[in-house]
């Protein structure tokens, strides 16, 4: 046993969840993208279990694509030293002239004259080859540091290793794919599959027996030192000589100017609204519909960790809020992924949107049986011209409402990464840059994968509890996007009486008090209620006036997007205990869970919407069919 | 103590599921690189199961599963051809099941009459299916229900024969171990058969029933939760039948 828990426990990759914003003018645009990932996540064996795909045609110019992995690591393995005379490994794939300036062009407009070198060409079998490798190597301890070849490639590496010390480099001795590269080239390829290691001499020998056996190619370039400067060789010919200190010393900051004005916004009640039309319409919406066709190029369950999978409920047909993987075979214990993003927040007010991106994570966490208060979240930002002040103007604002909210909700900001600059300039040289896009990746813990929770009905007669408060937030919603009304009061999160209620909630799934949660989000309370049917197989009777929300207008109740509400399935013998623990929280009783698949919504005595639920199946899973 | 190795080579992605699947049915599981037993450092004949995992070995860059294929037939041969004589099991799953049709060991020993090839769906799919498990000469499938549920998750996995002639020949020998059917039992069209596989044909055994190959997933199938809709079923048993299995193996192997 004490070897096979050894793998485990220091096992590495468990979910890579991705997140394309892609655009649409067409609807078979964002395939070959998502097709990319899937063959690299597929082939490597790492579940892709999680994700979103969003689609608005201020994305036709830049498509915006999201990717993120999480691993299991010891503790150990977290400290790196460099120490002067250790070497310089380079292994896994050869250097090539793929992906030269390949950072650059990531915010790069795509234009007809780039070349095609900044691509890089990916190879998902030499990855899993040096993660075979590496995993054996760590165990034994055989390096001391280890980074990869990302942006800048061997010079970023080695730069960010040799930082405390110096480094030799002797770039004729780095394995190229094909001969003549310049040295500047090899130097800052972004050839992908290469790892940079830091060995302790006497390893040397060691690790390259593991490197043989698993046929991972590796050439030691060099060596650090203790010069406290980076020196580039090319056989005899010295071609860069860098003194450290400069390199990462403080450099002069840029001074830019940011403006944001905010909006007045007004409440706007949409009026005439046939709701049954509406409602149709946004389950066929593609930000909305079912993204099964997506979701099952993908392998989510390699590795088998997956234990509450992106496709749910009756026939897998449901969807989850977020995924609960339990990572050491024959243990209970797990991590829950999720995300929140929306773009249409941020176009009215980026602040808010930031609010409502990091509740809609937590929210996602807490659905499944993730602790709010073991949750931790990322940051990704896409933003546009920032040297327009208006742009800058938001991203501050998003960064101010990032801050701002983490520090309400109490939930650290363990990682995050941008892409700024995201615009392009057309043939008038107007120049257009995407919507500000901020995607918030939580993860949490749950301390026994059989306590997760998921989203579809489980029985007939249990009753339906709306927690949280409805208000008139139709601002950024599916539905004014559906109307084409542009302003409105955007959702604001309410941290104060959020995570209370998400504390609650999850207290609540923990002593078995729920049988299904799901939170609203876009489509609001009838698009949610709709997917808790799907996966079921059971119908919903909805009795709206007992939703708390200030404006008397069933339109308001089904589709604002209000933010901390969750839809909540509670079986006739918990109520109490679920009532009283949810005493002075906003909760209410709402309707209840009905044999037979349809939707019925009734507004005091008039019927609101009374829908058969193949209809509603068939809308929701109909609309992408690429 | 039943050894299994788990052959591996680059590529080979569902090693440690499998691993961890043999080691709860009571085995002694290895996942051990084909280098070590091509180079001879590990003799193939000191372990009582072999089982080919799944994955994209060698990025499947040639057809899924085309150049281990090319290995197993090539440079372990006369060893696999021991190993069978002595009645030990051969086992591939996925991956595995299409390194051991295109390397010339099912449906039929020493012949390659059969493949796998690209769905009909023209996608990779990942997703839960019914197995209605066939009266076979395999001992593995033994206390099981009619129909159980695996996962699938693969590209390549339509199940192709030369010609009906051997169809007949593998049904008359009940030589097919799993075929996809719908939830009642009965043949069903795509997605009941994800693949558009002959007869739909999900697992094969060779004449002896000892070799082994189906593309779906037992080893992603252990225990209860690994199940889609676990959650909604009243059973409590901790094991699901990909345990089943495993423990069937094991238990002939004693």
């Amino acid at each position: 046993m004490g070897r096979i828990k050894n793998i485990f426990v220091f096992m590495f990759l468990i979910g890579c969840f991705i997140y394309p914003a892609g655009c649409i003018s067409t609807v078979m645009f964002p395939v070959p993208d998502t097709l990319l990932h899937q063959d690299y996540g597929n082939r490597m064996g790492i579940p892709t279990a999680n994700g979103a795909i969003l689609f608005d045609p201020a994305y036709l110019y830049n498509i915006l694509v999201y990717c993120g992995t999480v691993g299991i690591m010891p503790k150990k393995a977290v400290k790196k030293t460099v120490k002067p005379d250790f070497l310089i490994v380079v292994i896994g794939n050869r250097t090539g002239r793929d992906g030269i300036h390949g950072a650059t062009f990531s915010s790069a407009s795509l234009e007809k004259n780039i070349p095609t070198s900044v691509v890089q060409i990916g190879n998902p079998i030499i990855e899993k080859k040096i993660l075979d490798a590496l995993m054996v190597a760590r165990d034994k301890n055989l390096y001391s540091a280890i980074t990869d070849c990302g942006a800048g490639g061997l010079s970023s590496a080695v730069g960010e290793l040799s930082q405390e010390c110096g480094a030799i480099v002797y770039l004729d001795r780095v394995l190229l794919k094909y001969p003549d590269l310049k040295p500047w080239e090899i130097w800052v390829s972004e050839s992908q599959e290469r790892m940079v290691l830091a060995v302790p001499p006497k390893n040397f020998s060691s690790l390259k027996k593991i490197f043989e056996a698993e046929d991972v190619e590796y050439a030691c370039i060099g060596k650090f030192t203790s010069t406290k400067r980076i020196e580039i060789y090319h056989g005899k010919e010295i071609v860069g000589n860098l003194d450290l200190d400069w390199l990462f010393g403080k450099g002069q900051l840029p001074a830019l100017t940011a403006f944001f004005e905010e909006k007045k916004t007004a409440d706007i009640i949409p009026e005439n609204i046939e709701i049954k039309d509406v409602f149709l319409h946004l389950l066929g919406d593609p930000v909305i519909a079912s993204k099964e066709i997506v979701v099952r190029q993908y392998d989510h369950e390699v590795q088998a960790h997956t234990i509450i999978k992106p496709l749910l409920g009756f026939n897998s047909s449901g969807p989850s809020d977020a995924i609960v993987l339990a990572p050491l075979y024959g243990k209970y214990e797990g991590i829950v992924v999720s995300c929140g993003i929306n773009p249409w927040y941020g176009m009215i007010d980026p602040y808010h949107m930031a609010g409502c991106c990091i509740d809609e994570a937590l929210r996602n966490i807490v659905s499944c049986g993730g602790d709010p208060e073991k949750t931790a979240i990322l940051d990704n930002f896409c933003w546009g011209n920032c040297n327009d002040p208006l742009e800058l103007g938001k991203l501050t604002r998003c960064v101010k409402g990032c801050r701002d909210f983490a520090l309400k909700y109490q939930v650290p900001f363990i990682s995050g990464k941008d892409s700024l600059n995201n615009f392009f300039t057309k043939h008038d040289q107007t120049i257009v840059s995407i919507p500000g896009t901020l995607l918030i990746s939580a993860i949490s813990v749950i301390k026994d994968v059989t306590k997760s929770m998921s989203s579809d009905f489980k029985s007939a007669g249990n009753l339906i509890f709306l927690i949280g408060k409805t208000n008139n937030e139709l601002g950024g919603s599916r539905l004014f996007n559906l109307l084409n009304i542009t302003g409105g009061c955007v959702p604001h999160a309410i941290p104060e009486i959020s995570m209370p209620a998400m504390k609650k909630l999850h207290t609540a799934i923990t002593e078995n008090l729920v049988r299904a949660c799901h939170d609203c989000s876009e489509g609001g309370l009838a698009i949610a209620l709709a997917e808790m049917m799907i996966g079921s197989g059971y119908g919903a009777e909805i009795e709206l006036e007992k939703v708390s929300c200030p404006v008397k207008e069933p339109v308001v109740a089904l589709f604002s997007e209000s933010q901390g509400r969750f839809i909540v399935e509670v079986d006739q013998t918990c109520i109490d205990k679920f009532e009283k623990l949810f005493k002075g929280l906003p909760c209410a009783y709402i309707g209840r869970v009905i044999p037979d698949f349809s939707l019925k919504i009734f507004y005091g005595d008039a019927v609101i919407l009374d829908l058969d639920g193949e209809q509603i199946k068939q809308k929701w899973s109909g609309a992408i069919t690429w | 103590m039943v050894k299994i190795i788990i052959l591996r080579t680059a590529g080979t992605n569902c090693d440690l599921e499998t691993e961890w699947a043999c080691f709860k049915a009571g085995a002694k599981p290895s996942r051990i690189h084909i280098s070590n037993v091509t180079s001879k450092r590990i003799n193939l004949l000191d372990y009582d199961v072999v089982i080919i995992p799944g994955g994209f070995s060698y990025g499947d860059d040639l057809g899924a599963g085309k150049v281990f294929a090319n290995e197993i037939n090539w440079k372990l041969k006369d060893l696999l051809e021991k190993f069978r004589e002595k009645g030990r099991p051969i086992i591939g799953i996925c991956n595995g099941f299409q390194v051991l049709v295109k390397g010339k060991k099912l449906p039929f020993w020493n012949k390659q009459t059969a493949s796998l090839v690209w769905n009909d769906s023209g996608r990779f799919e990942d997703r839960w299916v019914y197995l209605g498990v066939e009266k076979s000469i395999s001992p593995f499938f033994k206390n099981m229900p009619e129909i159980i549920r695996f996962p699938v998750a693969h590209a390549e996995g339509k199940f192709i024969l030369k010609n009906n002639f051997l169809l007949t020949k593998l049904e008359k020998n009940k030589q097919i171990v799993l075929r996809y059917v719908n939830p009642s039992g009965e043949n069903a069209p795509y997605p009941y058969n994800p693949n558009g596989s002959t007869a739909a044909i999900a697992g094969v055994c060779d004449e002896t029933g000892l070799v082994v190959g189906m593309m779906p997933h037992p080893e992603r199938a252990i225990i209860n939760i690994h199940q889609p809709d676990w959650l909604r079923n009243q059973n409590k048993e901790v094991y699901y039948y990909g345990f089943q299995f495993f423990k069937n193996v094991i238990e002939y192997c004693l």
